[in-house]
């Protein structure tokens, strides 16, 4: 069963007694959960299955607002822990796996052959050989393009395997003398940044380089990062102006209106390009082009979880919901319901969506590795500073060295030497 | 017992005097103390302690002390210079309201039909929230169907982006800040120029004052208390910056248009935050900025009700 929290503690807890006083000879497992509608029913379906097959146990998931969540879940991890709650893997999750709040989940995964299952996204659930993630859903990055704009600038359009970064910046040059943006962003919020310069990082150094930058291990001024802006600035003159006052919608408005050809974006964005009238037919995905030749391809993907909470009152059916939830069945209708890629290797995807198909090919084929997006992979405080630094880039390019000075300041201070 | 009589009613006196004031404050002084200097106290204790906001499932406090060492972090964060600078900016240009205002009031000061009309659609900004304010400036502002970008366009040939460029993205919000606080200030002198005594303007006027002089000379002196008003909710207005940043451009372009209330947002509650301790020692450097124009304001009052 369901219920709407949007915070009302009080009200839910009242509810939760109500309900729990009907189903008495049932053992309760309570989700604490930021579900939008769409994921939302998805997981009103999950539960109905896993309550078919398992009658005796009775899960009431409590819905938050999304961006209430974010806030909540440090207080009700402490207060009024429910068993199980949604977070993210990775570095998001580590300063609650730190304060203990997250249990150990490490028997679920060795009791459900979930390392060889969910391979791609054990490194994103693991902290200090420990998993405390349940990793269900996860959607590609990669590069969203206008069929009709490429024709309008008479450029040819990308065909299967995308195109070489050479070309890339050739049409790039192209797209300007036609007065179309090459590619567009909105990073009002920071964040869409960093999506390009993840790729442009992992393009010309590769996975580990990317990881060991946003682990604060590599010297903002030392010559491989370099190697990275000076890639970032080739592109730079085409990225669309003004980016840094509107949000990303309004540059998804760009693209589908044919001012801007290509968005370096998430699958998520398909649904607003859809709304805004594009189809099949004009909307490609293609990967991110190959920068250094050689280097094993590596992708971004942020994973969504699920958490097994250290105050748990009843953590064996918990655990038992955990298991179905990354079980390939159970992913396989939840994310074709949602419209995002299962992480469970033995999951399959709708045939016919072919952003999904080609996003679930790329990450398959990603031999480089998979990384969460740079606020997820990088600490909370060292991510901002990065996305201020991509940004003021992107704006005052002439800054650079001002930029990485910054920083190398910046890494040294969170990350003694 | 013919000494006791007298010195029984001056007791009661004595005790209504002294209890009778503390009893009255008794509801406002548990308020303020709770809701006041409880949460500064805590503050000031918070900005010594390295904290992420959480509690371990024990329901134990997990931060450390590091003493002063948020404050000398301070000292060096380049970001915190950029907002202590927007603060300053704020201050100054946030003034700019006083003789708006003023002149918008004289103005309006008249009695023509429907002046009322005219007198509530001045007020009108100041009503709206400033949430609102600051979407419809940021509308305003917005690259490509903005009208204000869209009038740069025509008359430079250029579109400008005020929120998009660090250079005067400030600028633009302080602007945005004015539009209701030069309401604010207007309605302020609105009600001072009501009394305004009528026979000094009369007298000034035989004797040949007019136009600024009379203004100078002989309006504004009457208006002394509507400015020293004025000047307090102007100053904690531009202190207080925080909902216009943070719905124009959340600080950005790459933080250039923070001041110190966003910034402590940011770093205590923000989506990459959760330094509580480092976000209170911001909280406290504010309070303590605020607290040399508030000891002022009070310095003043204090010394015109002595003076009484």
């Amino acid at each position: 069963m369901v219920r709407y929290g949007k915070g009302a503690i009080a009200l839910s807890a009242a509810l939760l007694m109500a309900t729990s006083a009907l189903a008495q000879d049932k053992r309760v497992v309570t989700w604490n959960a930021d579900y939008d509608p769409i994921p939302l029913a998805a997981a009103e379906a999950l539960i109905a299955d896993f309550e078919a097959a398992n009658p005796e146990i009775d899960v009431q998931l409590n819905n938050f607002d999304h961006e209430a969540y974010k806030n909540a879940i440090r207080n009700f991890l402490t207060a009024d822990p429910p068993d199980l709650a949604n977070w993210y893997a990775a570095n998001r999750m580590r300063p609650f796996v730190e304060a203990g709040l997250f249990a150990d989940i490490s028997d679920v995964w060795a009791d459900n052959g979930l390392t060889d299952a969910l391979a791609s996204s054990v490194l994103s659930s693991t902290i200090d050989g420990k998993q405390y993630a349940v990793p269900y859903t996860y959607y590609q990055w990669g590069i969203y393009y206008n069929r009709d704009a490429y024709k309008a600038a008479g450029v040819e359009v990308p065909g299967e395997g995308g195109v070489s970064w050479d070309q890339f910046l050739a049409n790039c040059e192209k797209f300007k003398a036609a007065g179309i943006d090459c590619v567009t962003t909105g990073s009002s919020a920071l964040w869409p940044v960093a999506g390009i310069f993840d790729y442009v990082s992992m393009r010309t150094n590769g996975y580990q380089f990317h990881s060991d930058l946003a682990a604060g291990k590599i010297s903002w001024t030392s010559p491989e990062a370099r190697a990275v802006f000076d890639n970032f600035g080739k592109l730079q003159p085409y990225v669309t102006a003004n980016h840094a006052a509107i949000d990303w919608q309004d540059a998804a408005a760009l693209l589908v209106q044919g001012k801007a050809a290509n968005y370096v974006m998430g699958n998520f964005a398909v649904g607003v390009f859809k709304e805004g009238g594009m189809t099949n037919d004009n909307l490609g995905f293609m990967v991110f082009p190959e920068i250094t030749a050689g280097i094993a391809r590596s992708e971004e993907a942020p994973t969504d979880t699920v958490h097994l909470t250290s105050g748990a009152k009843n953590p064996e059916d918990a655990k038992k919901l955990l298991a179905f939830i990354a079980s390939a069945d159970a992913q396989t209708k939840w994310n074709g319901a949602v419209g995002q890629l299962p992480t469970n290797k033995n999951a399959s995807v709708d045939a016919a969506d072919p952003f999904l198909t080609a996003g679930f090919q790329a990450l398959s084929t990603a031999t480089g590795g998979i990384a969460q997006f740079w606020d997820r992979d990088a600490d909370a405080e060292y991510a901002k500073a990065g996305m201020e630094g991509f940004q003021q880039f992107l704006v005052q390019p002439d800054q650079l060295d001002a930029i990485l000075e910054r920083l190398e300041q910046t890494r040294l201070r969170l990350y003694p030497q | 017992m013919t000494a006791a009589s007298p010195t029984l009613p001056t007791q009661r006196i004595w005790n209504q005097r002294a209890i009778a004031p503390w009893l009255f404050l008794a509801p406002g002084l548990f308020m303020f103390t709770v809701y006041v200097l409880w949460p500064i106290i805590q503050s000031i204790t918070l900005s010594f302690y390295d904290w992420n906001g959480l509690y371990n499932k024990d329901g134990q406090f997990t931060g450390t002390f590091v003493g002063i060492g948020n404050y000398a972090e301070l000292v060096s964060d380049p970001a915190f210079e950029t907002s202590l600078w927007n603060n300053l900016k704020w201050l100054v240009l946030y003034m700019a309201a006083l003789p708006l205002g003023l002149f918008i009031a004289i103005f309006l000061n008249q009695t023509v039909t429907g002046i009322r009309l005219y007198k509530s659609l001045f007020f009108f900004p100041f009503v709206i929230s400033q949430v609102v304010v600051g979407l419809i400036f940021s509308w305003f502002y917005a690259p490509n169907f903005g009208l204000f970008y869209l009038l740069t366009e025509v008359i430079t040939g250029q579109g400008t982006a005020i929120l998009a460029d660090p250079d005067v993205v400030t600028y633009g919000i302080i602007a945005a800040g004015l539009w209701p606080q030069i309401a604010y200030v207007m309605i302020l002198y609105l009600t001072g120029l009501n009394n305004v005594a009528p026979d000094q303007i009369e007298a000034a006027k035989l004797d040949g004052a007019k136009g600024l002089k009379m203004l100078w000379h002989v309006v504004l002196p009457q208006l002394r208390p509507a400015t020293f008003i004025a000047v307090i909710v102007t100053v904690i207005g531009a202190l207080r910056s925080f909902d216009l940043v943070s719905i124009m451009t959340n600080g950005g372009p790459f933080g250039s248009s923070r001041v110190l209330s966003y910034y402590m947002f940011e770093m205590a509650l923000g989506e990459y935050g959760f330094r509580m301790g480092y976000g209170a020692a911001i909280a406290v450097v504010l309070f303590a900025i605020m607290m040399v124009f508030i000891s002022g304001f009070i310095w003043k009052m204090w010394r015109d009700e002595t003076e009484r």
